[in-house]
């Protein structure tokens, strides 16, 4: 086994992969304050109308393009009737509006963020370092499509990378199988490893608290002072605790009474 | 029936001044920070006037509040639980910065830094956001005075919706002042629109606050509160709202707004209140019923009923006792003069008004007419329609019966109270024409006119026995950036000094220690004793000693007498 290969192709992923896992957890239990898209509609909302959406509608069909054509193994998909033929004409040709209405989005985006002043104020460096990321995978995975998949005679990635993210998530990772996958995949390959290691540290981390839950709760919350606790404000910190009586003997004292 | 409490406000516009105290005291208190800038948890109007943010109360615009649907359910009028996923990505109709003004500041070093020169130096505004030179074009209160002027008022939502004949001439103008807070509504909006349900009703005191460790900043609340008293702060990403400063409230003390306020026009109190009822109440058909339909869900506090459904619920016997001396009951329930501020958005607010006389008076006056006889005055009433129609506009959804009968009682009161401070015959038809008597005019004019303290603030204190828990909380607000400013690792210059690194958290048990008054004993967190640390010194309070075990007589066993 090729030594860069392993690196690239086992290393760095699983690192990104504990990263990831990792960095959420410890996120989410520390800095629930931080949590949030940190909108910046309030100061911009004429680009932002059509950027924001255009963006995330289309990042939710790509996301949606790499699970079925990633995680879904090509047998299951034949064994439901479709066929090599009808998934390739259709991941093109929905993969391809998705990447236009990504790509124009994320455009607008940019666009919007370098040239508003208000909003390039409120841009952090991790912010910038995120775009950077974003916009170098979208591109490689886009450029990747069009010159195999439109212009090419196709790529079947569904033999080689899909295997190999397959045998990353189930501990049989297996290098090889991206050794020979044609540059742009690789690339966009890894810059999107990099950017899942970024993740938790960035602002992206709003995906996981898209508001599903929403449709079924009730309209009005109601919440009562005292069980705040847990869900609300903080616990004392670490070291901080007020001495109390052991619960024993206060169990003991009530007890008592 | 379900008893629930609110911790309610009301304010009589007849003595606001525009001094914009309220604001400046609560602004440093709650929003002196960056990303808030803009910020007015509190504020103070002119109207006719567009408000704040500008024309706030055009919901044709912002889609504030509920509506009532074909169906005759409520819903928001933003839209419901599906298009507000599906618009989650930009919210539709969420105001930008702009809509309230770009905050500034100015570059005050130019002035004593500025080298020696001919001219002499100014300090210009630059933009908060930017940092550029800014020309200041409109502020939270950029048409303060300019009541009447047509500049603003044809801009005014609620004159559009009056009918033609309000032309803004010289001689019809007329203006008084609207301190708006949060109204703390008993069916919220915001709190419906929170996709994180991060905002909540306090069940205790019925206040809405949000948690900021919650919310996600997805900006829905700001957009679905039609009084737009939801904020967003900008620096942080996260939801911000008036608090109904219920650290002070749980303390038993007013709020700043309201302790500050130099025309003592602020009454605070609870409201007790069927909250099973609200729902109904806030889905009725005409928007003109709502009032009577708010006023339906109220509970009488000395209905022995109610007070057994408000004990059964576990609502102690200081609520209920302060319940019934609100003064807000009386205002709204008893007397009938307070009026809430645009029941037609269904939110069924809890920041009532008692709408001004003094455009009445003001025009009376002007013609050498006596402001104070009441004959004048209910004459003026029926005659003026201008003020009257603007006013139900604001406070009965455009029916002009609650608020005349309203100014009508204040009419008498004035009146009737006059000839009371002159040594006349007290006129007993006065009372009688708006349905009181001297007795309740009197007590009316006790609480409006002469506004103790302790008759406009009846503020009963949070039960920390209940809520023992509570001592060990770090305030969520806590945070870089948040409320509290600093989270626990600052160094919080306490009433102890400061304390480097040391949490500063000044809550309900341990307050009256730390201001070093010590005049109340708080409970000891530890069942039956007093911690020393929080002791003063002063008294031998009860737990300082270990209680003294009951001693059990020996139990001689002489075997039975029988």
């Amino acid at each position: 086994m090729n030594p860069i290969d392993f690196l690239l192709w086992v290393a760095f992923p699983y690192a990104a992969m504990a990263v990831f896992v990792v960095g959420h957890i410890f996120r989410y239990r520390h800095d629930q304050f931080g949590w949030t898209s940190r909108s910046s509609q309030v100061y911009e909302n004429r680009l932002l109308r059509w950027g924001s959406p255009m963006f995330h509608y289309g990042i939710l069909m790509v996301l949606g393009g790499h699970v079925v054509g990633l995680l879904v193994p090509e047998e299951w998909l034949e064994f439901v009737g479709v066929s090599n033929e009808i998934y390739h004409v259709g991941a093109t040709w929905l993969g391809s509006i998705a990447a236009v209405l990504t790509l124009a989005g994320l455009a607008i985006l940019i666009y919007r963020r370098r040239l508003n002043t208000r909003v390039l104020l409120a841009t952090t460096v991790m912010d910038k370092v995120m775009y950077l990321l974003l916009g170098a995978t979208l591109l490689f995975g886009t450029t990747a499509t069009v010159l195999f998949q439109v212009l090419g005679a196709g790529y079947d990635y569904r033999g080689t990378i899909s295997p190999w993210v397959r045998g990353l998530l189930s501990a049989q990772p297996d290098p090889s199988l991206m050794a020979h996958v044609p540059f742009f995949f690789q690339l966009h390959v890894l810059t999107a490893t990099l950017l899942f290691l970024l993740w938790p540290f960035t602002r992206l981390v709003h995906v996981f608290s898209a508001p599903i839950g929403y449709i079924v709760r009730p309209y009005i919350v109601y919440r009562s002072r005292d069980s705040h606790r847990g869900s609300g404000a903080r616990k004392a910190r670490r070291g901080w605790e007020k001495s109390v009586l052991p619960a024993s003997a206060r169990d003991r004292d009530d007890a008592r009474r | 029936m379900r008893v629930m409490a609110q911790m309610s406000m009301i304010m009589n516009l007849d003595k606001c001044i525009g001094c914009h105290t309220c604001s400046v005291t609560c602004k440093q208190v709650w929003t002196n920070r960056t990303g808030v800038e803009y910020v007015w948890f509190n504020n103070v109007e002119t109207r006719p006037g567009l408000g704040y943010p500008k024309r706030y109360e055009d919901q044709e615009k912002w889609n504030g509040g509920w509506v009532r649907n074909k169906r005759g359910r409520l819903k928001l009028r933003s839209g419901g639980r599906l298009k507000r996923l599906a618009t989650i990505f930009n919210n539709p109709d969420l105001p930008v910065i702009d809509d309230y003004y770009e905050p500034w500041t100015y570059d005050y070093d130019m002035l004593t830094k500025a080298p020696l020169s001919t001219e002499s130096p100014v300090a210009r505004p630059k933009s908060l956001l930017t940092g550029k030179n800014m020309d200041i074009k409109w502020s939270g209160n950029w048409d303060d005075d300019l009541g009447g002027s047509q500049e603003t008022a044809a801009e005014d939502p609620i004159l559009a919706t009056m009918s033609e004949h309000v032309k803004m001439e010289f001689e019809n103008t007329f203006m008084f002042y609207l301190p708006r807070i949060c109204e703390h509504c008993l069916n919220p909006a915001c709190v419906a629109a929170c996709p994180s349900g991060a905002m909540y009703k306090r069940e205790e005191d019925g206040i809405v606050l949000v948690d900021e460790d919650a919310c996600r900043g997805w900006r829905m609340c700001v957009s679905a509160c039609p009084y737009k008293k939801v904020y967003f702060n900008h620096k942080t990403g996260k939801a911000e709202k008036c608090t109904l400063c219920y650290p002070l409230i749980e303390q038993g003390k007013p709020t700043i707004c309201s302790e500050t306020c130099v025309g003592r026009l602020r009454y605070l109190g609870l409201m007790l209140y069927d909250a099973d009822a609200v729902l109904a109440a806030a889905a009725i058909e005409n928007d003109q019923d709502l009032l009577e339909a708010q006023r339906g869900v109220f509970l009488d506090p000395f209905d022995p009923e109610v007070i057994a459904a408000a004990k059964a619920e576990g609502m102690e016997d200081d609520w209920i006792l302060a319940a019934q001396n609100s003064p807000i009951y009386k205002l709204i329930s008893e007397y009938k003069v307070a009026l809430p501020l645009h029941p037609e958005y269904r939110t069924m607010p809890m920041v009532w008004y008692i709408p001004p006389l003094s455009p009445v008076v003001d025009v009376i006056s002007t013609t050498n007419n006596d402001g104070e006889d009441a004959r004048t005055l209910f004459a003026a009433i029926d005659k003026l329609r201008i003020p009257v129609e603007y006013l139900a506009g604001l406070f009965s959804a455009g029916d002009v019966v609650p608020v005349e009968s309203s100014l009508r009682k204040l009419a008498a009161m004035r009146s009737y109270m006059r000839d009371i401070n002159l040594g006349r015959d007290r006129d007993e038809s006065i009372p009688e024409a708006v349905g009181m008597t001297g007795t309740e005019i009197e007590a009316m004019y006790r609480l409006l006119a002469i506004a103790k303290y302790e008759d406009r603030y009846v503020i009963p204190k949070a039960h920390v026995e209940t809520a023992r828990e509570l001592e060990e909380l770090a305030c969520s607000l806590d945070t870089d950036g948040g409320p509290g400013m600093g989270g626990p690792t600052s160094t919080a210059a306490g009433p102890y000094g400061k304390t480097p690194g040391m949490p500063f958290n000044a809550t309900v048990d341990n307050y009256n220690e730390m201001i070093g008054k010590g005049g109340e004993k708080t409970k000891p967190t530890t069942p039956g004793r007093l911690n020393l640390l929080n002791w003063n010194g002063s008294g031998a309070p009860k737990g300082l000693f270990p209680p003294i075990p009951p001693i059990i007589p020996p139990v001689a066993d002489t075997g039975s007498p029988a």
